[in-house]
């Protein structure tokens, strides 16, 4: 191979004057963690809701969502963020289209992606709760109802603190997609760190430094997320019942 | 002994010399990689009966065809390979793409990494909008939103001008040239910076072209010309030879007006109607392989 490797590159200004490289890739890890926490919080408050639903009698309920995790799960990302960033704002009445558009830049990108991320999120970890709920053995849903809880009550107190212990654990690896998935935003014009990385590439013409970077800083945020979740599964796991 | 020196002097005189780089790769292996783009009208494309053509594409199948001759290999395959403006610098360092022909800036970063032949043409970065809009030069896009394609050339300049004359533009980031003109069309930005060809293009094949101005001074001229392996002075050398022999036959003219100036199988026969400038003459006559 023909390449010269430069790894002080780093601490070389940009081209642009926009400050140096590390610079730049930092900025862009800010934008990665600010979507990607958001995100994650927000679609887990919406999961537990649609997970929830999906296991209820009540059919107004259950199909309302259904169809969202049918929507937002079987639609790749990609496109998703492309109907919400260009389509959706030439179907909102004229004023409001354009009100959208003309916002800042960063910030209608921003806001864009964090919607669509968090959906899409939402509709995966739903289906999680959902298995974590439909995991409890059944036993334990007719001792609730035979100690004489209603339905909010026996969901509250008997089915969803085992429900969720047991996804603990497959939630970890949707924790770290939404990190992943997160780079989707460069393709709306969202400078996160992968955008930030292909900026570098581009202007030090040092592709390989650039990408190198940026792969061990993903590795170091998805090892935080493994180290953090199993964690939280420690301090949540009920002393004699074992794993889950 | 003597007819051993005559052999292999007269094979000598055949194969000039040792061949090394990337020609003892195409020798080895039979086969030369060329670059491909999807979508870089005039210069390398997919044509709507879904052949590969354009301006630098016809360039490199001329290369590719010396090379054949200088390999000694009459069997000499061409292999495409599809690059974006993204990969095409680390897949012709790392050997995966022999010669990229497109519209690729030669610049001086980009040196670090490989070289570039002769220049085969140049472009400025200028700015598309609406015919009715009060932008007309540079310093008109100050406080606007503005859209530029990610890791182009013109980003790069779009960015040192918002740095150096403190505009406080918006800059919007455009996967490819076709999201840039969308994010312009559709009022999410208010003007479009790219190359000029890039922007007459995309002005003519708009829905409605009348619709929309180039306007401001190109910022800086840049040149175009193909990425080969950084120090292989043989295969440069082959490479120069071809372009500079178009040149000087009026070879490369024929070639300039077939794609810039006649109906191209594109969007039914859209045609660039960019009779050739002084700027463009002047880099036929005297042949350089300098960025600009």
């Amino acid at each position: 191979m023909n390449y010269s490797w430069d790894f002080l590159v780093y601490f070389k200004p940009s081209v642009t004057g926009e400050g140096v490289y590390w610079h730049l890739l930092a900025s862009g890890l800010g934008w990665t963690l600010l979507l990607s926490l958001l995100s994650w919080v927000l679609a887990l408050a919406l999961a537990l809701f649609i997970g929830i639903a999906r296991t209820l009698p009540h059919r107004a309920l259950r199909w309302p969502a259904a169809v969202f995790v049918h929507c937002f799960r079987n639609v790749p990302l990609l496109v998703q963020v492309f109907l919400w960033f260009y389509v959706v704002p030439e179907l909102l009445p004229q004023a409001i289209g354009m009100a959208i558009k003309q916002a800042p830049p960063t910030l209608s990108q921003f806001l864009t992606m964090l919607l669509a991320l968090s959906l899409f999120t939402a509709a995966k970890a739903a289906e999680l709760v959902r298995a974590g709920i439909e995991a409890v053995p059944r036993g334990q849903k007719h001792a609730a109802k035979a100690m004489g809880f209603g339905m909010v009550d026996s969901y509250r107190f008997v089915i969803l603190p085992q429900a969720l212990r047991i996804v603990v654990a497959p939630l970890t690896s949707d924790f770290m997609n939404v990190f992943k998935n997160s780079a989707v935003a460069l393709t709306i014009g969202l400078l996160e760190l992968t955008g930030r990385s292909r900026q570098f590439s581009e202007f030090s013409a040092q592709p390989f430094e650039a990408f190198i970077a940026a792969t061990l800083i993903y590795m170091a945020i998805t090892w935080c997320v493994v180290m953090f979740m199993r964690h939280v599964e420690r301090r949540l796991r009920i002393p004699g019942t074992g794993g889950a | 002994m003597v007819a051993s020196a005559v052999l292999f002097a007269l094979m000598g005189g055949v194969q000039a010399q040792e061949l090394t780089g990337t020609l003892k790769k195409i020798q080895d292996t039979g086969q030369i990689t060329l670059a491909t783009r999807g979508a870089s009208v005039p210069f390398n494309y997919l044509d709507d009966s879904n052949r590969q053509a354009g301006f630098a594409w016809e360039i490199a199948l001329k290369v590719a065809d010396k090379a054949k001759q200088a390999v000694g290999r009459s069997d000499l395959k061409i292999r495409n390979m599809e690059v974006t403006p993204q990969t095409r610098i680390p897949l012709v360092a790392n050997q995966t793409v022999d010669l990229e022909c497109s519209s690729t800036t030669h610049n001086l970063e980009r040196e670090n990494q490989v070289n570039f032949s002769i220049t085969y043409f140049a472009v400025g970065a200028r700015i598309m909008a609406r015919a009715d809009s009060p932008i007309n030069d540079w310093k008109g896009l100050a406080g606007k939103n503005v859209v530029v394609g990610a890791g182009t050339t013109t980003e790069r300049l779009l960015r040192q001008l918002n740095e150096r004359e403190k505009l406080n533009i918006n800059i919007i980031m455009a996967p490819d040239i076709n999201e840039g003109s969308m994010s312009v069309e559709s009022g999410r930005a208010e003007a479009f910076v790219a190359d000029d060809t890039g922007l007459f293009s995309s002005a003519a094949r708009a829905r409605n072209p009348s619709r929309w101005k180039v306007v401001g001074e190109p910022l800086e001229r840049e040149a175009y010309g193909c990425m080969l392996r950084k120090g292989d002075a043989q295969f440069k050398k082959l490479v120069d030879e071809v372009i500079v022999g178009m040149m000087k036959s009026g070879e490369m003219n024929a070639l300039y007006d077939k794609y810039f100036t006649k109906p191209l199988n594109v969007r039914n026969g859209f045609n660039m109607q960019m009779p050739m400038q002084p700027a463009i003459q002047e880099l036929y006559q005297n042949p350089s392989d300098k960025a600009l």
